[in-house]
């Protein structure tokens, strides 16, 4: 086994590493996707959902002195906390412009990080793995993999699957795709709208604290840590087509593979053409742009996305 | 009437003008994700604010806490209106780099001192150094030269450089190789958002260092320290400064343990001071305090000591020359300002340890060096 053997191994190694970052952001995606897509609303306090949900697993789970306890518990929580926010903000703005809902929902993102900051303090915060998923497993020579990382992937699937098969298949998920592409027409056909509104909300408001609850483990628990992420959910579901759940999974696969490739594999690349020290400088800012160059790529393309839905 | 009372008051005023308190504004970050720091520093401050009995020199002080929010705009308006309306001689502060080259032009140009508890740039340190600008922590890159100096004696042939892409990470690399002559196996330098470390992880264990330097300040160091634990690359000595300390220990936990860090100060400093200091703080604030706790109580010592041999005074010539002098007792031990107004002091080698009380903190294994004057130091042409 050569040294070619090992920089396979090492790009097989990474293409694993851009899967799972892809999941994760494909839970966080899913739901925005919904809420623009079905609703029509830019919702930016999506990130402080998935904050809410890593926040809540901590507490939950040490008041349980379970993980899996403090999971649930967080999910149940978080899509309360996303049918209140619905009724107190959001449902506020279906008629408004996006303008006005890009306020009113920076003002929440505001709102919910000093919250979290005079609840639990600035410091952050830790989640242990549960107890069953711990282990780890050597991954290539000296790297072990965190069996806790294949449960994410494990969970990120599964959720896919399942909404796959909610929006395909049953009749909640024939409103959705109904009101994806016309919200008016559906009303007019005798469907409460309001009310699936507020469920879409609540489902996505539930699958950004599922996101944040998984992820808390891995990641810091502090305040203000879904407002990266919120960015690149919504380059993921720019890619993907607003509203498609189809698209959000492909776009944040390429997403998390982009990134993660690029991040291994940019300052190498670009040592070809430059000297080291140019390198290190060029390399790290290609890799940060690339999904961004990606998306604009991808835009120029196809403008709606890769897979964008019908709109009337 | 109005107008009578008025007067009547400014003539008061007047009248006590001798007993007016010393005024003093705490800058810093309070709100944001950086808060955790700003609080430390605020926090030490307080805590020698309590002890010297609210006083300087026996004489009231008057603190006003200001939150600079890390936005340079804002906090230069609000250093500004401050000193405008209260002509405050002294201001503390702030926490980061980027805000202290905002507001130091105002603070001196308002007629105060600037005196950093944690704001190191190098720039004041050289060139741009001011006899009205003291930094009671370090020059930004003093810590990463020394934890450079123990992967140099220690005789690590490769190592593995990891730092966020910004000013203040190339600063970091750059003065972790003052002293480190080995071979850099590779300098990945990562975006400040990033959230999962495996791809830098694999790189890491695909080029099998000797050790690993990390510059990972608040959370992005949470992430880095759990996801390497948790990628079995421990056994590989973890090198860092600002990544592993008491600000993010207690999300740390038990994936920092044995984690080394440079730093100017721990907990554990075997002085009778900083006995004393670490008690108080913890019973008054019930966490450990890091370095950033360690320079904001300094710091309100030294002021009292500087005020202590002005006789109260806060003529700016008079407050200069007392700060020179540093007359007050250091947690840190030995402690003087050089020419360029920066600490001549030591510099440990520390290593996260869990106390008999389940709590995490770093302690001071060897000193690295002793009596540090920083490179910048020299650049300095002091204005008298």
């Amino acid at each position: 086994m050569g040294e070619g053997w090992a920089e396979m191994t090492l790009l097989v190694v990474q293409a694993l590493n851009g899967l799972q970052l892809g999941l994760l952001l494909f839970l966080i995606a899913a739901g925005l996707t919904l809420v623009f897509g079905v609703m029509d609303v830019i919702n930016l306090a999506h990130g402080v959902q998935y904050m809410l949900g890593a926040y809540l697993a901590v507490t939950f789970a040490a008041l349980a002195g379970s993980f899996w306890l403090g999971l649930l518990l967080a999910v149940v929580a978080s899509g309360a906390i996303g049918l209140a926010l619905e009724w107190l903000v959001i449902r506020h703005l279906y008629a408004r412009d996006h303008l006005a809902q890009v306020l009113a929902t920076f003002g929440l993102i505001l709102t919910v990080n000093e919250a979290v900051r005079v609840l639990w303090g600035s410091a952050p915060l830790q989640l242990a793995m549960p107890e069953a998923l711990s282990g780890s497993f050597e991954l290539m020579d000296g790297l072990r993999y965190p069996v806790y990382r294949v449960a994410l992937i494990g969970a990120g699937l599964l959720v896919a699957a399942g909404l796959g098969l909610i929006v395909a298949r049953t009749r909640t998920g024939m409103l959705i795709r109904a009101g994806a592409s016309n919200a008016p027409m559906v009303s007019a056909l005798g469907v409460d709208i309001g009310r699936l509104f507020a469920r879409v909300f609540g489902a996505g408001a539930m699958l950004a604290g599922f996101a944040g609850a998984m992820a808390a483990p891995l990641v810091s628990v502090e305040p203000g840590m879904g407002d990266n992420l919120l960015i690149l959910a919504f380059v993921v579901i720019v890619i993907g087509g607003i509203g498609a759940i189809r698209g959000a999974f492909v776009a944040a696969l390429l997403v998390g593979l982009l990134d993660t490739l690029g991040r291994s594999l940019a300052t190498d690349g670009v040592k070809l053409l430059l000297s080291g020290p140019a390198a290190s400088r060029v390399g790290p800012a290609l890799a940060s742009m690339l999904i961004y160059l990606a998306m604009a790529a991808v835009l120029a393309v196809r403008p709606a996305g890769l897979f964008p839905t019908a709109r009337a | 009437m109005r107008f009578v009372l008025g007067a009547l008051a400014l003539c008061l005023a007047a009248a006590t003008a001798s007993a007016e308190p010393v005024k003093v504004g705490l800058v810093g970050v309070l709100t944001g994700p950086q808060a955790t720091l700003g609080q430390q520093v605020r926090d030490g401050f307080m805590l020698g604010m309590d002890q010297l009995g609210g006083k300087f020199a026996g004489q009231p002080a008057e603190i006003t806490v200001i939150d600079d929010e890390m936005k340079p705009d804002g906090a230069v308006a609000k250093v500004r209106g401050y000193l405008e309306r209260e002509h405050a001689p002294i201001i503390v502060g702030p926490t980061f780099s980027n805000i202290m080259a905002a507001i130091a032009k105002p603070t001196l140009e308002g007629g105060a001192i600037l005196i950093s508890p944690n704001a190191g740039s190098t720039a004041f340190a050289g060139k741009s150094c001011s006899p009205d600008i003291f930094v009671t922590s370090f020059p930004n890159d003093g810590p990463h030269a020394a934890m450079g100096k123990v992967a140099q004696d220690r005789g690590y042939k490769r190592v593995f450089l990891l730092a966020p892409n910004y000013q203040a990470g190339r600063d970091a690399t750059a003065g972790f190789k003052r002293f480190y002559k080995g071979e850099v196996v590779d300098e990945a330098y990562v975006p400040l958002a990033t959230l999962d470390f495996q791809a830098e992880i694999a790189k890491i264990a695909a080029a099998k260092p000797d050790a690993v330097f990390a510059f990972m300040p608040g959370g992005l160091g949470v992430n880095l320290v759990k996801q390497y634990r948790q990628a079995g690359l421990a056994r590989i000595p973890f090198l860092s400064a600002f990544t592993v300390d008491e600000s993010t220990l207690p999300a740390q936990r038990d994936a920092a343990l044995g984690f080394l860090s440079a730093a100017d100060w721990a907990p554990n400093l075997d002085n009778p001071a900083n006995k004393a200091f670490v008690a108080a703080f913890e019973k008054k604030y019930d966490y450990v305090p890091g370095l950033y706790a360690a320079h904001g109580y300094d710091t309100a010592m030294l002021l009292d000591a500087a005020l202590r041999a002005t006789g109260g005074k806060t003529d700016k010539a008079a407050l200069r020359a007392a700060l020179e002098k540093a007359d007050f007792t250091s947690v840190r031990g030995p402690f003087r300002f050089g020419t360029n107004h920066y600490p001549v002091q030591d510099y440990w080698l520390a290593e996260v340890v869990k106390r008999p009380d389940g709590k995490y903190q770093t302690e001071a294994r060897e000193k690295i060096l002793t009596a540090d004057v920083d490179p910048y130091a020299a650049e300095c042409k002091m204005p008298k």
